[in-house]
């Protein structure tokens, strides 16, 4: 083709190449420390229970989302678009919030304990496996609901139509129409959840924990924090790259990180499943799966109002240096999505540039942040830089979501508009301000919320990397029920709660006013 | 002159060739039935295909290394010839300076352009507070300030009613007798191009014929266009 090839991007190949630096300089790090370090049996243990909880937290996940999907891909009632929104609420609540409100309901003096002590039965604990499984199946049971209910919509309207035309029971519409579909969603549904499950931290720390509950990620940090072996550190974030990279390489590019996005709010007329129990059966699991997804978070708020007369002490400082970090890692991360977006889009070595800004897929928190703790312990204390790393990785680890979310509308923007940008001579800088950013706004604004809120929510690297001092909210939170003081950690929960989504709402609604 | 020396382009396996050449100030229709490359031929003048063979001259200079924006061209697509979230005035403005730092003196120049195309006081609205015929004025306008030799037009108006097309046509040609621009303006309609091109350029087969005067192609038509036109 004799199409004008684009000019090379280089602000978008510096971010590659930064990109790559990070990840593959973290590794490197890691490599090099892990090299004669051994491995106790404990840490074989861990390896089994990540890959063991990540698989039956991904089955249960993706199980249960089917039929919560076909319910409502196929039901309209009152309140079923608010459903659908809030089914995406749980991407961005703060894993130790939410973990505060399942005790609430499981935990030992939880709701549900009360009532079994009640009846005269024996109460249930809700750490160790279970407990962690249960914490996944929370996190991702809507995103995986999400995901195959975007399946269902994207089966045509007109398909079901045909299908009662030739009078196809429920029985032969799933055979010839939704069972392709899910055979086609599924797999990638699987592999997400597996994925996010795999490098979970704190869901582990707060509800696993012990020799029979610790992920690696979890025995990373407690290599570095409490044994201080730093070698052993390194092979178990060696193993944990692996097993991520490995995840990664099998799901291809399956996984769509993050199924967002509008067009489901559409329920699609049928005409298969007018039977009274199969009304009754969708009724049941929306119900079920409402109340699964909404006490939790409203036993938070529950118990957390009266603490808010009260709040613990360092609250509003932890609540600064964690507003600080969610927004230099927004900016950090929007600046280095659009510039690498800019070039996949316009320049040359697209494939290339759009696989580094799926790098940070394949790492976690905890592998990148030993990493960078071993690069610079031997140059300057860590808990100094806790913050800056802390934004940084967290900038690197949405980057992939970001990406994503931006993509598609600049390959429309420059569909629709390249042409005539290119007729002006508008390049560069200029492009930016007078096409690119303003035609953007709107998907700018909800992809800085996303990662904004993602960020004011992560304990991760920070518990990597802070000392008594430096703590951010949520690692505020963490030491609070630590310390077994509940109401002030749910208290502090709500301030995180309310900073994150507030923060969310912010962006997301400023990036749709400015465009209007 | 605008010289086309054995220029090739290529779309995928669709090729076009042209050997001719059209002086400033001409005013070319280019017309064939659709698909047959008509666009592909405005493309390659304005500088979004590169020629996979031969040269393409302005006044002796060869066009080739230059992207669009620096090609003596101005061109009018099919549809987005405005950005829809920048007032008229920059979109105006952006045909002055692609940072959009405008002196008095061009802000005064963005104003007596949209006063010459009939859109007086409309600078600072944005194109979708404008009917299709002002969309098109204010595209026009912006051609005005950019003041390049060649125009191309690829059908702009043909989403226009048709009293609105001939009023536009009429502006082009007055805009055109000012300025001494050269026209190229690709049609579907015989009956445009009887008006407003005294040479018409023939494209079908994979090749873009050389320009003849208007008249004389509609009086003998080629088996090309006669099969194109119909009985």
């Amino acid at each position: 083709m004799a199409r004008r090839a684009g000019a090379v991007s280089w602000p978008g190949v510096a971010v590659g190449a930064a990109l790559c630096l990070l990840m593959l300089g973290t590794l490197g790090a890691v490599l090099a420390r892990a090299e004669g370090a051994s491995l106790a049996p404990a840490d074989w243990s861990a390896v089994r229970f990540t890959v063991l909880q990540a698989a039956v937290s991904a089955l249960l996940s993706v199980g249960f989302a089917v039929p919560v999907a076909r319910a409502l891909a196929r039901r309209r009632f009152a309140g079923r678009g608010l459903l659908i929104s809030l089914m995406g609420a749980p991407f961005l609540l703060p894993v130790i919030v939410a973990v505060l409100g399942l005790l609430a309901v499981f935990g030992r003096q939880g709701v549900l304990n009360t009532a079994l002590q009640a009846l005269g039965l024996q109460a249930v604990s809700v750490y160790g496996f279970h407990g962690v499984v249960l914490a996944h199946v929370f996190f991702n049971l809507p995103l995986a609901v999400r995901m195959i209910l975007s399946g269902w919509q994207g089966i045509p309207a007109e398909r079901f139509r045909l299908a009662a035309a030739l009078g196809l029971g429920p029985g032969a519409v799933l055979r010839h129409l939704e069972w392709p579909m899910l055979r086609a969603v599924l797999p990638g549904a699987l592999v997400a959840v597996f994925l996010i499950c795999l490098t979970s931290f704190a869901v582990a720390l707060t509800l696993g924990g012990g020799p029979r509950a610790t992920t690696v990620e979890l025995a990373i940090y407690q290599a570095v924090r409490f044994e201080f072996d730093l070698g052993r550190a390194a092979l178990l974030a060696a193993l944990q790259f692996a097993l991520c990279a490995g995840a990664v390489l099998a799901a291809g590019w399956l996984v769509q990180p993050g199924a967002f996005g509008g067009g489901m709010d559409r329920p699609v007329q049928r005409w298969d499943a007018g039977g009274p129990l199969a009304r009754l059966m969708d009724a049941a699991v929306i119900a079920a799966a409402t109340v699964f997804l909404l006490v939790p978070p409203v036993m938070v708020v529950a118990r957390g109002l009266p603490g808010l007369s009260d709040l613990p002490a360092g609250l509003w400082a932890a609540a600064a240096r964690s507003l600080l970090v969610a927004l230099v890692s927004t900016a950090l991360c929007l600046a280095a999505a659009l510039a690498l977006g800019i070039a996949i889009v316009r320049g040359r070595w697209s494939r290339a540039l759009e696989a580094a800004g799926m790098l940070p897929l394949a790492a976690s928190s905890l592998v990148l942040g030993t990493g960078l703790f071993l690069i610079l312990h031997p140059v300057i204390a860590p808990y100094r830089l806790a913050l800056a790393v802390t934004a940084l990785v967290n900038a690197a680890l949405a980057l992939p979501f970001a990406l994503r979310l931006l993509l598609p509308e600049l390959r429309g923007i420059e569909a629709a508009h390249g042409r005539l940008a290119d007729a002006l001579g508008l390049t560069g800088l200029a492009r930016l301000r007078w096409l690119v950013v303003p035609r953007l706004r709107p998907v700018l604004g909800f992809a800085a919320g996303v990662v904004a809120a993602l960020s004011m929510g992560d304990l991760g690297v920070i518990a990597l990397f802070a000392d008594q001092g430096a703590a951010t909210l949520p690692l505020l939170v963490q030491r609070l029920m630590g310390a077994y003081r509940m109401e002030a950690a749910a208290a502090a929960a709500l301030v995180l709660v309310g900073l994150s989504f507030g923060l969310f709402w912010l962006l997301d609604r400023g990036g749709r006013h400015a465009a209007s | 002159m605008l010289r086309l020396e054995g220029v090739e382009f290529r779309r995928g396996a669709f090729r076009l060739t042209a050997d001719w050449a059209l002086a400033p100030g001409d005013r070319a229709a280019v017309i064939g039935p659709s698909g047959s490359g008509k666009s592909t031929l405005l493309m390659g003048i304005g500088g979004f295909l590169m020629p996979a063979r031969g040269r393409l001259t302005w006044q002796g200079q060869d066009m080739a290394p230059l992207p669009p924006g620096d090609r003596p061209v101005s061109i009018l697509f099919q549809d987005h010839n405005l950005f829809p979230h920048l007032t008229l005035a920059q979109n105006l403005g952006l045909g002055l300076s692609a940072r959009l730092r405008l002196t008095p003196a061009e802000a005064a120049r963005i104003d007596a352009a949209l006063d010459r195309v009939g859109l007086s006081g409309l600078g600072a609205r944005k194109p979708g507070a404008l009917s299709g015929g002002q969309q098109s004025r204010a595209a026009l306008a912006r051609t005005l300030l950019r003041a390049r030799p060649i125009l191309l037009l690829d059908e702009p108006f043909s989403a226009l009613g048709p009293a609105l097309k001939s009023d536009m046509l009429g502006l082009v040609t007055e805009l055109a007798d000012e300025t001494g621009a050269l026209v190229v303006m690709v049609t579907h309609d015989p009956a445009d191009a009887r008006r407003f091109a005294d040479q018409t350029i023939l494209v079908s087969g994979g090749i873009a014929a050389l320009p003849v005067p208007t008249e004389t192609l509609f009086r003998q038509p080629p088996q090309a266009l006669r099969d194109y036109l119909g009985p």
